[in-house]
């Protein structure tokens, strides 16, 4: 009920070529996150499967139907703006009954269904509020329930709760995956926050000008990244990605290995090296250390409250079995 | 402009301006009173009698004045209605990329800026002139009579003249309001599966519910002291068929050199403004709260 192939899929804008033909193929009742660096291309494409923008090239098949000529509304897909894109002068059931008036709906299962969304989203406190009154948060629940009330093939986020503070996006983040299990409809969700996509997603799509990096799931992309582009942009903080001499003792152009995966040792270990900046986060602590004798600095994340100054001396020794080496091409080599 | 201080440094700023106002409008308003309640006609020197509401009874009387009076909201309904509706549509038509965008807005702005006597008089002329009119000689290249529009539609042409004047500003004004329409929102409407027609209706009336406030506002204002190009090409005729409130007035007091009674007219004009602006801001001017 909601399985989305794009085939050769591929968008100019004019001259330039942001998405080149791509192929897809997102299962039905699937979570699938689109990640990548700004510009690349994200809202793009899930604007050309919302159809609000016209594909240069290829075709869009929703269940097995080719969709790339049809308009928007055809399409059974609803979608979440950044903006939210709430209708202003409408109060909240008003906004919520709006996709369901325009498809006709008899008057009773208009209710029904609205009572419903209002309960799940607990809309029902202010729905006969308009938008302008309501929170963030709020909002952003409404433009959920307008999604849900029709019933989608699929929904389609773009970046939803990066308008909110820190807060209220884990409890969004949260809402919208136990929305997710209880519809078991396929989802589309834009972002660049990392957390959001390792926590929410089936699959990740890492995106990088247009190009497809990687399509798997969170764990499958943190421990067996392709490539180095997609070894640097999965994972919070980022891989130490190291070139030159000590890459090529492993036979190798560059070899990364996670913050997480190094141990410290105030005595003894591999490299030895001086710290920079130490950021306490009460649960870990993240070390910024220089002077390690190779050409980047590398990022090493502990467990719980180390004591640490800037300027002492430490050594680092990394997981061999966790190391990630990458060929001339940036491709991971097993 | 919070502290006690300042604010009344604030009073005393402006009380100049404030005061200069006040006697601009007071002085002329007391001067009208006065002169309506006094028998006072050029053609008659001499003594200028206290008589009362005589003019007034005279003015309110005189079966010209329901004519006038009717034309006067006819013209302005006439008027409201075609730049509206024509403002909006024209208002969507430029908002559509095209080539030439800044030179059209241009020209369409352009009637604006011509004077209403020259703008009435070309109108008059060149257009609906039996003889030499364009719509005359239109008329008889396809072998129909042509139309005597000043002489048998006297009215309904003054409100064609007075809307294609009024057009620009409304179209102008709505303009700006359909460009700070949020795009995102259409599409969402789009998505939820509302066709141009029913975005048209739920989406873009509502957002320019608020320009289209200011607009009848502003215009009301004006169209109800049309003069000038009633002036230029009826007269008010045939008879009073195109006469209003105002060149009532006129015709009353510097046709007939009636000043007493073209004051009372002038106080009813007045009083009939006032009745309709209240009428205008408690219909829709709760639209300019929200
Ligand atoms: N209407 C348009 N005309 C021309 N170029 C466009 C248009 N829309 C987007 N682009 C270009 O396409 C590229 C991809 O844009 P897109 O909005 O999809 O990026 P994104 O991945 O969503 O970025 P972000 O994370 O910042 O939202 C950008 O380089 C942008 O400049
Ligand atoms: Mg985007």
């Amino acid at each position: 009920m909601g399985r989305i192939t794009l085939d050769k899929v591929a968008k100019r804008f004019g001259e330039v070529e942001v998405i080149p033909p791509l192929d897809l193929t997102i299962e039905d009742g699937e979570f699938v996150v689109f990640v990548g660096p700004s510009g690349c291309g994200k809202s793009t494409l899930l604007r050309l499967i919302a159809g609000l923008e016209d594909v240069s090239g290829g075709e869009i098949r929703i269940d097995g139907q080719n969709a790339t000529e049809m308009p928007p509304a055809k399409r059974g897909l609803a979608m979440v703006f950044q903006s939210y894109a709430l209708y202003p002068h409408m109060t909240v059931r008003k906004n919520i009954a709006f996709p369901l008036k325009m498809a006709g709906m008899p008057e009773e299962e208009q209710k029904r269904r609205i009572d419903n969304a209002a309960k799940i989203l607990n809309l029902t406190d202010y729905i006969d509020r308009r938008p302008g009154q309501l929170s963030g948060g709020q909002r952003q629940r409404v433009a959920i329930g307008r999604a849900i009330v029709r019933e989608p093939a699929a929904f389609l986020f773009d970046e939803p709760l990066s308008n909110l503070d820190a807060a209220l996006r884990v409890g969004m983040r949260l809402e919208i995956t136990e929305l997710h299990s209880r519809l078991k409809t396929t989802m589309i969700y834009v972002t660049h926050d990392q957390v959001e996509a390792m926590t929410m997603a089936d699959k990740i799509v890492v995106l990088r000008a247009g190009h497809i990096e990687q399509v798997g799931s969170p764990l499958e992309l943190y421990r067996t990244p392709r490539n180095v582009f997609v070894a640097g942009f999965i994972g919070s903080p980022k891989m130490n990605l190291i070139e030159g001499g000590e890459a090529g003792k492993h036979g190798c152009k560059t070899i990364g290995i996670r913050p997480e995966h190094i141990s410290v040792s105030p005595t003894e270990g591999m490299w030895k090296g001086r710290v920079g900046v130490s950021e306490h986060l009460g649960s870990d602590t993240f070390f910024y250390v220089h002077e390690t004798g190779l050409r980047e600095d590398m990022t090493v994340r502990v467990s719980g409250e180390v004591e640490m100054k800037s300027g002492d001396t430490v050594y680092l020794t990394p997981d061999m079995d966790k190391l990630h080496r990458f060929d001339d091409a940036g491709l991971r080599l097993s | 402009m919070s502290t006690q201080h300042s604010r009344s440094a604030a009073r005393l700023m402006i009380s100049p301006s404030v005061i200069l106002l006040l006697a601009w409008m007071i002085i002329p308003l007391s001067l009208t009173l006065y002169f309506s309640f006094l028998r006072y006609n050029l053609l008659m020197p001499g003594a200028n009698p206290f008589v009362g509401f005589e003019n007034y009874t005279y003015f309110l009387t005189d079966p010209a004045f329901f004519t006038a009076l009717t034309n006067t909201l006819l013209l302005v309904g006439g008027v409201l209605v075609i730049t509206i509706i024509g403002g909006v549509l024209l208002a969507l038509l430029l908002d559509q990329p095209m080539w030439g965008q800044g030179i059209v807005r241009i020209l369409v702005i352009a009637p604006f800026f011509v004077m209403p006597t020259v703008s009435a008089l070309v109108w008059k002329n060149m257009f609906m002139n039996p003889v030499n009119g364009l719509f005359a000689y239109m008329a008889k290249a396809v072998g129909l009579q042509p139309f005597d529009f000043l002489a048998v539609a006297p009215l309904a042409s003054i409100i064609v003249i007075v809307s294609w004047q009024w057009l620009p500003f409304a179209t102008l004004i709505l303009l700006t309001a359909m460009q700070s329409l949020d795009s995102e929102r259409l599409e969402a409407a789009e998505m939820d599966g509302a066709g141009p027609f029913a975005r048209f209706f739920y989406m873009v009336v509502p957002h320019l519910s608020r320009a289209i406030t200011v607009v009848i506002l502003i215009q009301t204002i004006f169209l109800l002291s049309i003069f000038a190009e009633i002036l230029v090409t009826t007269n008010g005729g045939p008879g009073n068929a195109s006469t209003n409130l105002t060149y009532l007035v006129y015709a009353q007091s510097l046709l007939q050199f009636d000043v007493g009674g073209g004051s009372a007219g002038g106080v009813v004009a007045i009083i009939l403004a006032n009745i309709v602006a209240i009428f205008l801001m408690r219909m829709i001017g709760k639209n300019l709260d929200a």
